[in-house]
């Protein structure tokens, strides 16, 4: 150091103090925090979204929190395909959120991050679907308000169908005959998303299986599910499956824009398909795999849940109360105003003039009919574990016996640390 | 140095009663200015790298599962589950394969970009321009680019549409990793944004070499072209060259954005940031495991960079000469 010289030049002191002024700067990015803005009066409270597709959904959601009165409620709009990494991180700190949508993961229980809801939803239990109430109790206490259920299935364009002279698939292998029958040079037969991920869980129920059974123990490593995974493997590997489209399975532009002539979509796309396709659309669930399998539908859906670690527990409950036990209003508008939710309140499904006919009555009768809920005790660890059976050896010419031994390792590792 | 400052200031020579305010010498305020202009920058390094790198190999020892502030120790636990983890021993392979093919590729077409534009008698700013521009477009703006409108797996994705033109049918670029025609995606979009800056320096360096170099070597019979390339440009370029290569190992090392926008739920495909980022941040938030395979990371790279350093003898001062 000694060697430096000592005369300032007013180079380097320009240099110096044009850095100080950028971190400056930067260090003035540090107030947005997402918290002002609230226009009520009493405490404030930060919720977190998921960005929806459907137009108007987000101006919905600042509506309803507009009209609370008892504080003010900030809204974050979170975009993005990886929701569950943003919401998770932003859990951690000051700035996390006292009011979030997600799905039940006993994870989030068991590690006291979520609060126990059981005094606001335990009055209004029986206008629940009892489905939506189990899939968030654990050891008696419910820890989440669920405001919709989305069915997920098949949506395919009849006219391709007929002129191709093939009835709606009702096995794997008449959807994969299917699949090839359909696609032309400009259209491919079938899409199932870019990763193929939508599918896994109606492909376990289609061969038989579950997920976990009633003691929380493995139950999809069965033959039938290994039958599926080397007939996925097929099809994904016949060119007949539409892959890396602009948009993903949960957006309705692959069978709008005719790239596709089925579709795995959910319910919420309904509206968007009817208004393109017309009637020259039909539903279907997810074929059954083996004999011995059943066609199912995934009854996936939003829940309600209150940062038990946040600052305003009681303020956040409360106004989870208001909005999605009270203001019935508000949720039929949620549930079928924008895309198509199915009310998991029974009184507001019985009303629901939209889903009474047509196509979105034939979706609840899926719903009602092939659905399977959401299991509590399938945490975000075993979905990716499932997701990399598929990457392994449907996207990956893997085995899938071994893929999903490595499966079962993780899966039971985690079913250690939570049920012991 | 410092020693004699303090003494000067703890005991200063007495002051001619002049009526004067006693000045403070030039050589008493160096401290204190050294202290003042470093400190910011010193703060942020303390608070932003060092604090971190502390908290990580504290959370390593930690299970530490949706929280940073642990109280389980698990000892070295963390440590076996990461070094048994072949997603994250597979992810250290998959980023020795890329760098290894993305260092000399960027190094050769930034070279090569450079010798062109220096050989241009005209528009010749306007191509250093044009070719330096994807520079400062972003990583991930770029692989939205590339997945999106390039490399998208539809009749009317550019790619797709070029191979049509010759009869060849559409190709999933990313869903599909056999073959692995991903790696095309990822290391075009690198070059595109990455070989403009690459090839400024090189050109900065080109201009450097004096003419009379390449003038004696023409009397003296070498033939323009290769062989003047070969013995006089190249072996005046090895220090940028040695720059260059450690900036792309380092870029190489830090690869996260393409590779996390391009490929998303796949099992390959993952250098160890991406890894860890899951690991860390994904689904089960596992901080103790993600901390523990950066610690690993960072003794790699510590490793590897002293290695390299001793091999290209990058850093050695003046006085080891």
């Amino acid at each position: 150091m000694s060697a430096q010289s000592s005369n300032w030049d007013r180079r380097s002191i320009l240099r110096a103090a044009a850095g100080l002024a950028a971190a400056g700067s930067l260090a003035a990015c540090g107030g947005n925090n997402g918290r002002g803005g609230g226009s009520g009066s009493g405490d404030d409270l930060v919720q977190y979204f998921h960005a929806y597709g459907e137009p108007g959904t987000e101006q919905a959601v600042r509506r309803y929190a507009k009209a609370y009165s008892k504080a003010g409620v900030t809204t974050q709009w979170i975009t993005g395909s990886n929701f569950e990494s943003k919401l998770f991180a932003s859990l951690l700190t000051k700035q996390a959120p006292d009011v979030f949508e997600f799905h039940p993961q006993i994870q989030l229980v068991r590690s006291g991050q979520v609060a126990d809801l059981t005094d606001i939803i335990e009055p209004v239990k029986d206008d629940f679907n009892r489905a939506d109430i189990q899939s968030h109790t654990v050891d008696g206490k419910i820890y989440g308000v669920r405001m919709i259920d989305d069915p997920q299935f098949f949506f395919y364009r009849k006219s391709l169908l007929e002129k191709a002279g093939i009835q709606p698939p009702s096995t794997l292998d008449e959807l994969i005959e299917a699949a090839a029958r359909l696609t032309t040079d400009k259209v491919k037969g079938l899409f199932l998303g870019n990763d193929l991920h939508a599918v896994i869980n109606p492909l376990i129920w289609s061969a038989g299986a579950d997920t976990l059974d009633q003691k929380n123990q493995v139950a999809y490593h069965t033959d039938g599910v290994v039958e599926g995974l080397r007939k996925m493997r097929t099809l994904f590997t016949g060119g007949h499956l539409l892959l890396d489209a602009p948009a993903d399975f949960w957006d309705p532009s692959a069978l709008n824009q005719g790239l596709c002539a089925i579709q795995f979509c959910g319910m919420w796309a309904m509206p968007q398909f009817q208004q393109t396709l017309g009637d020259d659309l039909g539903i279907m669930p997810f074929p059954k795999v083996t004999d011995a399998g059943k066609p199912s539908v995934y009854n996936g859906g939003w829940s309600m849940f209150v940062n038990a670690k946040g600052g305003n527990v009681e303020a956040a409950k409360e106004y989870v109360k208001w909005l999605w036990i009270d203001q019935k209003k508000y949720q039929e508008d949620w549930a079928t105003s924008y895309g198509f939710h199915i009310p998991p309140r029974t009184s507001i499904a019985g009303s629901a003039a939209k889903l009474k006919s047509g196509l979105p009555a034939e979706g609840v009768k899926l719903f009602n009919q092939y659905g399977h809920f959401d299991n509590i005790g399938w945490t975000q660890a075993m979905i990716t574990a499932t997701e990399n059976v598929f990457a392994d050896c449907v996207r990956k010419g893997g085995d899938p016996e071994a893929a999903l031994d490595k499966c079962d390792g993780t899966v039971n590792a985690e079913l250690k640390k939570l049920f012991g | 140095m410092s020693t004699t400052t303090t003494r000067d200031l703890a005991s200063p020579t007495p002051a001619e009663a002049t009526g004067a305010r006693p000045r403070r010498g030039p050589r008493g305020s160096r401290t204190l200015s050294f202290w003042l202009f470093t400190s910011p920058f010193l703060v942020g390094l303390i608070v932003f790298v060092y604090v971190p790198i502390g908290w990580s190999l504290y959370l390593s020892f930690f299970e530490a599962r949706f929280t940073v502030t642990p109280s389980e120790f698990t000892g070295l636990g963390n440590y076996r589950e990461i070094l048994s983890d072949s997603g994250f021993m597979g992810s250290l392979g998959t980023f020795t394969v890329f760098a290894a093919f993305i260092v000399p590729t960027t190094w050769a077409l930034s070279l090569g970009l450079a010798l062109l534009v220096d050989r241009l008698r005209f528009m010749r700013a306007f191509y250093r321009s044009v070719f330096f521009l994807p520079t400062a477009c972003s990583y991930v703006a770029a692989s939205l680019i590339w997945k999106m409108s390039l490399f998208n797996g539809v009749r009317f994705g550019l790619a797709n549409t070029v191979i049509g033109w010759f009869g060849v049918d559409n190709v999933a670029w990313l869903a599909n990793p056999d073959p692995p025609w991903y790696w095309l995606v990822i290391v075009t979009a690198r070059l595109w944004l990455q070989s403009g800056f690459y090839m400024i320096l090189f050109l900065a360096a080109l201009q450097n070499i004096p003419p009379e170099l390449y003038e004696a070597a023409a009397i003296d019979g070498a033939k323009p072209g290769w062989q003047t390339f070969r013995y006089i440009t190249l072996p005046q370029l090895r220090a940028t060259s040695t720059a260059v290569i450690l900036l792309l190992l380092v870029a190489a090392y830090q690869a996260f954005d393409e590779f996390f926008n391009l490929l998303s739920k796949t099992t390959w495909g993952r250098p160890p940031l991406v890894e860890l980022y899951y690991t860390a941040l994904g689904q089960d938030q596992n901080y103790g495991k993600g901390s523990a395979g950066a610690v690993v990371l960072t003794v790699l790279i510590c490793v590897v960079t002293l290695l390299q350093g001793r091999i290209m003898g990058f850093g050695r001062g003046e006085e080891a000469k």
